[in-house]
């Protein structure tokens, strides 16, 4: 992917986005499409696409593009539109500080150290791996402990191999999809652990990932210790029971040189931090309006850098209207302040955006603590809706219409996620 | 070669025994079996600067507490590294714990340590909020410090290397024979002729001890496990916290680091193997918890890293200095807490050793100071930044995102004697942010890479075994 650098870096844009990944792009070409002139994406990596760059399987695009192509692929249709509106793109830069004056603090080698200004900011920062610390994970310090994405840029980008015999635990995508990456390359994969009783990932990548390869999926299993004194030379591994606790009993000693950690993202925060932004402390973002506006007039977010999306293309859907948003308060067009307030009920741990306007469409996002089985999500007394099932891997997304709305007084909103009444076990097998 | 003094050991204590003798015209070498200084129990310290009052008179701890207190402020701006004198709280949990602090009190007092004063419980509630309710009363120290005990062991290195001293880096010792009027040190490197051995090997100070024939000691490793929490816990405490010690243990603190995270720890738990530095469940539980009882605010999900370290305890529970009945084979032993703040003392105490045993100290006539390390882009302003940027345009691409380390910093620590990604990482903090090195290793590796002119499959985390990728196979044709 190939970006071209501005000659003159402006001192003031219309919108800049932080980010060029797919939610930085789409973001941008929104703001673009609403009549923003001078817009700029900011991204740190070399090349734009994020971490699509290192996503060289299939799987991306159905939803958006009816086709499946390769994150390069997707990224590279991206970078195209952003070139064709004349969006301007400065990699290897990093923002340092945005602060709530909508001025950006940059550093890079070829720009040094600047300030510039814009009428509005498009944080699309997308989300980082959790790592071993975060899951308290006892034993050594050994080397051949990586996360699956840094383990993804060793082999896809670096031409090298995080080691000969490896461990995942966690299954969410990334875990699987690396699981098949490495035994392509000819790593011995033992197996792929997860701590739930259902895996992480997306059920197609259980199957192209995992059982095309024969790499066994053991659930309700974890790594509860790491050894080796200089490289990592075996884990131990135990089923839990039901509260998640191991059961030592049933413990056995794994000999391997490589553990992946595959135990999830969390969305980016120093640039919202630095802002101060009102934070979701479930889904670890910045909480937005139905327009992706942050606590801070101006500053809009979208992406990964807001909670964590199943697919690409739902980041592609979000960040186009982030990006619009923000070109439209260049010109004063403001949809109607949000009068409903998103509570999280019954089997909801989060909703975005946290607010909603009964005069219009909106699409959410949500996610649920618990799998179920024929359940349906009603929002307060307006509207309910049956679901076939929701699982806390997968994000439960409804569209609400003024159709529904409209009967809402405004206020707080309680979204639930229930068992249906008299659903019976056979009913929607086929 | 013949050197006047070998020291055997590349911690705290032989990095400050090392900067202490390159100021004479001597000929100084230092023999250190990891492939970086530091790599031993200093590395895993919290870097507390003790106040002067906490250790019993009539000991060696005691007596040179005090001492290496005063000596690291200045060391500390001698050597452009971090010192920031944060104080402490120690705090009485129960009425039965105040005359506890009393006598910590009257024990500084009698040493002359200045400021020790008692707080009532609205004095530290009023000063720090989030300190627990169930607290009667706290003895503040304002001599308590907050360094980097890494960056102190490599200032101090590259500060004698600066001026003379000679390095074996990798090098085991496996035996000390004495001939004639002088020492042989066996290392796998080869061997080493001096006239004095400083025994200066930590955990393996019984082992070096016995191979020159004066074992007299055991050293008994007692673990310490510590947990970092994230930069968001920036300011919840602005003193160190201690708890009201007991006998056996200073408790668990929590420490607002020189660089802005929050420590707490250290556990302590007596183990036999010298290399058992395994975290646990239960010892990061027991940290935990013993910081949650005095600042309740402080959550289990703002860790993003845990470690342990080793202290080498020796018999008789003090630090062990001075000659022995082999001339000329001088131990400076059992350096546990407060092992760090009194290095600078222990080294000025085995340089007086050394002169009554007849080594000549002639000082040298200059001395090379080098630039400060610690003025870290990161933390100047942006005016100092832009100017630094259009000296080096290194200096403005950043390589470490949470820690806002960049590349001219990196390449700074690898022409320093980073030789790995730990020796990077301990030297400029890059990896050490909330991402724990995610974005900026293979970055790191790569300039490491292209600095020594060799392949990624080469390099190691820390040396030895620890490598940390493979080549991909060849491809057929």
């Amino acid at each position: 992917m190939i970006s071209d650098k501005p000659h003159h870096l402006r001192q003031q844009y219309d919108v800049v986005v932080t980010g060029a990944g797919p939610a930085g792009m789409a973001a941008a070409i929104g703001a673009s499409e609403a009549g923003a002139a001078h817009v700029l994406i900011i991204d740190r990596e070399r090349e734009a696409g994020g971490i699509l760059q290192q996503c060289i399987h299939q799987g991306f695009g159905m939803h958006h593009f009816g086709e499946e192509l390769t994150g390069p692929e997707y990224a590279q249709r991206f970078l195209a539109q952003v070139e064709a509106h004349g969006i301007d793109i400065i990699t290897d830069t990093f923002v340092d500080v945005a602060r709530s004056d909508k001025t950006l603090k940059l550093m890079s080698a070829h720009e040094g150290v600047r300030v510039i200004s814009a009428g509005a900011v498009v944080l699309a920062t997308g989300a980082r791996e959790r790592t071993r610390g975060a899951i308290r994970l006892p034993g050594t310090r050994p080397s051949g402990i990586y996360t699956a994405g840094v383990a993804q840029r060793f082999v896809n980008m670096l031409g090298c191999l995080p080691g000969t015999r490896a461990v995942i635990l966690g299954s969410g995508d990334i875990g699987l999809i690396m699981a098949r990456r490495l035994a392509l390359e000819g790593v011995e994969v033992v197996g792929v652990y997860e701590i739930m009783p259902h895996p992480n990932g997306l059920n197609r990548n259980i199957v192209h990932c995992l059982h095309d390869f024969d790499i066994p999926l053991h659930l309700s299993t974890t790594v509860v210790e790491v050894h080796g004194r200089d490289r990592l030379e075996s884990v131990t591994v135990a089923p839990v029971d039901d509260q998640r606790v191991p059961i030592m009993a049933q413990a056995a000693q794994i000999p391997c040189d490589t553990l992946l950690l595959a135990i999830g993202l969390i969305p980016e925060r120093e640039l919202a931090d630095g802002l101060r932004l009102r934070m979701d402390t479930v889904t670890g973002g910045p909480l937005v309006s139905s327009t992706m506006e942050t606590s801070q007039d101006g500053i809009y977010a979208c992406g990964n850098g807001v909670h964590i999306h199943d697919l690409v293309d739902f980041v592609t859907q979000e960040s186009l209207l982030a990006g619009h948003s923000a070109g439209d308060s260049l010109f004063g067009r403001r949809p109607p302040v949000d009068n409903v307030r998103m509570i999280p009920g019954e089997n909801v741990v989060s909703c975005v955006p946290h607010t909603i306007s009964t005069d219009r469409e909106h699409t959410v996002y949500l996610r649920v603590r618990r799998a179920l089985d024929k359940c349906a999500i009603r929002f307060g007394e307006i509207y309910e809706k049956k679901l076939r099932y929701v699982f806390p891997a997968e994000t439960v997304t409804v569209r609400l219409t003024p159709r529904f709305l409209a009967r809402f007084p405004g206020g707080a909103l309680r979204i639930d996620i229930l068992p249906r009444q008299g659903a019976r076990g056979d009913e929607e097998a086929a | 070669m013949r050197y006047d003094v070998a020291i055997v050991g590349g911690g705290v204590v032989g990095c400050a025994l090392a900067y202490a003798l390159t100021r004479y015209q001597l000929n100084t070498l230092l023999i250190e079996k990891a492939c970086d200084v530091g790599f031993g129990t200093s590395k895993a310290n919290s870097g507390v600067i003790h106040g002067g009052h906490h250790s019993r008179a009539g000991t060696l701890r005691g007596d040179l507490e005090w001492a290496g207190n005063r000596q690291w402020l200045l060391l500390c701006r001698d050597l452009g590294i971090g010192f920031r004198q944060v104080g402490e709280l120690m705090l009485a949990l129960s009425d039965a714990d105040v005359p506890v602090l009393e006598e910590y009190k009257r024990q500084g007092d009698a040493r002359g340590v200045p400021g020790l004063t008692l707080w009532d419980r609205q004095q530290v509630r009023d000063d720090t909020p989030s300190i627990t309710e169930d607290m009667v009363a706290a003895l503040y120290a304002p001599t308590t410090a907050v360094i980097n005990p890494y960056e102190a062991c490599f200032a101090l290195f590259d500060h004698a290397r600066a001026n003379g001293l000679r390095v074996a880096l990798d090098h085991a010792v496996t035996g000390i024979a004495a001939v004639q009027d002088s020492w042989v040190v066996q290392t796998q490197g080869g061997d080493f002729e001096a006239d004095f051995v400083l025994n200066a090997a930590g955990l393996y100070a019984d082992e070096v001890a016995a191979m020159a024939g004066v074992g007299t000691f055991d050293i008994h490793p007692r673990k310490g496990e510590e947990l970092l929490l994230d930069k968001r816990l920036e300011g919840i405490v602005r003193h160190i916290i201690f708890p009201c010690p007991t006998p056996i243990s200073k408790g668990i603190l929590v420490i607002p680091t020189l660089d802005g995270t929050i420590m707490i720890g250290p556990s302590a738990q007596e183990v036999t193997a010298k290399d058992e530095v395994t975290t646990t469940m239960e010892g990061g539980s027991e940290v935990f918890a013993g910081a949650q009882r005095l600042v309740p605010g402080i959550q289990m999900r703002d860790c993003i890293a845990e470690f342990a370290g080793l202290r080498a305890i020796a018999d008789g529970d003090d630090f062990i200095i001075g000659t022995t009945v082999a001339h000329g084979f001088v131990n400076v032993a059992g350096i546990q807490s407060p092992g760090l703040t009194a290095a600078p003392a222990i080294a000025e105490r085995v340089c007086a050793i050394l002169r009554d045993e007849g080594l000549a100290l002639r000082p040298k006539t200059t001395f090379v100071s080098l630039p400060a390390v610690r003025a870290r882009f990161a933390g100047l302003t942006t005016e100092e930044q832009a100017r630094l940027s259009a000296q080096d345009a290194r200096y403005s691409h950043i390589i470490c995102r949470c820690e806002g380390i960049s590349e001219r910093e990196i390449i700074d620590a690898i022409r320093a004697g980073g030789n790995t990604l730990d020796g990077i990482k301990f030297r400029t903090r890059a990896g050490m942010g909330r991402c724990q090195g995610a974005f900026c290793a293979w970055r790191c590796m790569a300039l490491l890479a292209q600095e020594r002119q060799t392949p990624l499959h080469t390099l190691t985390k820390r040396g030895g075994g620890s490598w940390l990728v493979c080549a991909r196979p060849e491809e057929p044709s």
